[in-house]
């Protein structure tokens, strides 16, 4: 199964990000990646964590506007040239990155990237052909 | 159905023929027994023997709100302390507030056109209704109640606030009609989700809602809701309370005055000149049974408009159009008139957006800024900021072409935007002027 992230509506405002990882340690979620979008007025949220479930319900409960969304967990290489290599892969075979992050902690020796593709089946069959590993959802949480 | 054939059905003529003989009568009353009416009449050159035809109601002067504010609390009263059976009064929310008093008589008449109302709107004796319209000097949880009690319906008189519970009782006790105030209603609809409630598993077949302004849109919305038929239903304290007018089920478009009590006028806000049917301007009310309280002319600020078109429903009486504002809600942004109820029909257009919304409205060094806050649902939620950016670029365009008005729109979270347990607060206006 690929990995699923949360995604959540805020508000530009102090302390918004705060409740959203309080409420999260009380219910016991860890965070395992986090990114933030934001323009002026409002961000969204973005987070790998350890048990989808518990923190969407926990988060829906506290009144905040929640998604659940497939991504792709790909492992780069941690060299000079390591995420080059793919995007210009993506980028031959004209598939656009919608966004992309990086996950905390390495699979070995590799980087792990987090990236979010409209096309989810293409993207995943076009790194198969270029031999590059993608994590799949289980192991990714509790990596 | 329809609870008064003989007077809901009534030909024109002798609809006419009773309207003159009761507003002939009226004017006598007040002249004879309110200083304020003797001395406006005076003013004005005239007295109830000039008023021959329902045409001469023009020559007669206008009551404005600020008329019934200076003879507070019981100058306006037209009968002896002694013959008044109960009092009411406005909530005074922009200034002192409005009494208004009833005879046995009155109570007697505003049953029978609640009654009336009631039916109009889906009711008969064998259905339950559930009234969370407010009991108290608010007209609209007591008039509902005696409406309903008129007609034979059980009432249940649970009027507004503590939601969870009305939701339970809803549950255990399977009302059939429900009577609210819109926003209310969308607010019953979301607790009784969030409590794992469906609407669509309870017994409601019709509402009547009313008390505010709302829209078409906001009609489909609670309508898809609640699996219910909605109709709109209207009135105020200072004509009678609700059961001026009511919406029948059959027809939707527009709502039946009761004519035979109540003589309905459209005038042009500026100039007070009457306009003829179908034009839209401010509605004017006159009384033609009332004892305690009558009233000549009133001015609603309410924005509508007189089709006097036959009806599927067979009432004769005309109706009005659904309340397109009011000419004191009325916000004049750079030059350009505005309703927020204009605003509310833009975003439900556009299917994606909840009608949780609010306009705040200020001004940067000497020019208008509208800010329209809309929070944001999980149906339209997404994760790309992209998407978001969109969707509220295409609010503030549908606003612009619709109201030709440039509007700041502000995504917020939900429940961010107060609600209220009655009327909806939908403005904040921020300027000094």
């Amino acid at each position: 199964m690929n990995p699923e992230q949360i995604s959540v509506f805020l508000e530009n405002k102090a302390g918004r990000l705060a409740e959203v990882t309080a409420i999260l340690a009380e219910v016991d979620v860890n965070i395992r990646a986090l990114a933030v979008a934001d323009t002026s007025d409002f961000g969204v949220l973005r987070l790998i964590v350890d048990d989808n479930h518990k923190a969407m319900r926990a988060l829906k409960n506290q009144g905040f506007t929640v998604s659940k969304t497939e991504v792709v967990a790909a492992k780069v290489s941690d060299r000079p040239g390591g995420l080059h290599f793919i995007l210009k892969v993506l980028q031959a075979n004209g598939l656009n990155v919608e966004y992309m992050y990086a996950f905390v902690q390495q699979s070995g020796d590799d980087a792990v990237m987090i990236f979010r593709f409209e096309d989810i089946a293409r993207a995943l069959k076009i790194l198969a052909d270029n031999n590059v590993t993608v994590i799949g959802g289980d192991k990714l949480y509790n990596m | 159905m329809i609870y008064d054939i003989e007077y809901e059905t009534m030909p024109r003529e002798a609809l006419q023929a009773i309207q003159l003989k009761r507003l002939q009568a009226t004017l006598e009353r007040v002249y004879a027994t309110v200083p304020f009416y003797r001395d406006k009449f005076e003013q004005a050159g005239i007295t109830p023997a000039d008023i021959r035809s329902l045409d001469d109601l023009g020559k007669v002067p206008f009551t404005t709100k600020q008329d019934l504010r200076e003879n507070y609390p019981f100058g306006m009263f037209a009968a002896p302390m002694d013959n008044v059976v109960r009092i009411h009064a406005s909530s005074g929310t922009t200034g002192q507030p409005t009494v208004v008093g009833y005879t046995a008589r009155d109570v007697k008449t505003w049953s029978l056109l609640m009654a009336r109302s009631l039916m109009a709107g889906g009711a008969t004796r064998g259905d339950m209704i559930h009234n969370a319209y407010g009991y108290g000097l608010f007209t609209g949880g007591l008039g509902v109640h005696y409406g309903a009690e008129r007609l034979g319906a059980s009432v249940i008189p649970v009027s507004g606030g503590n939601t969870k519970r009305q939701i339970v009782i809803m549950k255990d006790f399977g009302p059939t009609i429900l009577t609210a105030t819109p926003s209310y209603t969308l607010h019953l609809a979301e607790v009784a989700d969030e409590m794992g409630i469906s609407f669509g598993d309870l017994n409601f077949k019709y509402g009547i809602f009313g008390a505010e302004p709302w829209s078409e849109s906001m009609r489909q919305e609670i309508e898809r809701k609640l699996q219910i038929n909605a109709v709109d239903i209207y009135g105020l304290s200072e004509v009678i309370g609700p059961g001026v007018a009511i919406e029948c089920y059959e027809a939707k478009q527009g709502l039946h005055i009761f004519e035979d009590h109540f003589l309905p006028e459209i005038i042009d806000p500026q100039s007070g000149e009457v306009l003829p049917n179908g034009k839209t301007g401010e509605l004017v009310f006159t009384s033609l049974s009332k004892e305690a309280f009558p009233i000549i002319r009133y001015r609603t600020r309410d924005i509508s408009a007189l089709n006097p078109q036959p009806c599927v429903c067979g009432r004769t009486h005309v109706r009005m159009t659904r309340i397109s504002g009011r000419t004191d809600d009325m916000l004049i942004i750079r030059g350009v008139n505005v309703f927020p109820s204009q605003i509310e029909s833009v975003l439900m257009e556009m299917d994606y957006t909840e009608p949780h919304y609010q306009l705040v409205v200020d001004r940067e060094g000497s020019l208008d800024a509208l800010t329209v806050k809309v929070e944001v649902g999980e149906n339209h939620f997404s994760d790309e900021v992209k998407q978001l950016q969109e969707m509220s670029d295409t609010i503030a365009k549908n606003i612009k072409d619709y109201l030709g008005v440039s509007a700041r729109v502000k995504l917020v979270e939900p429940k961010s935007i107060p609600r209220s347990e009655g009327k909806a607060v939908r403005v904040i206006d921020k300027r000094k002027l």
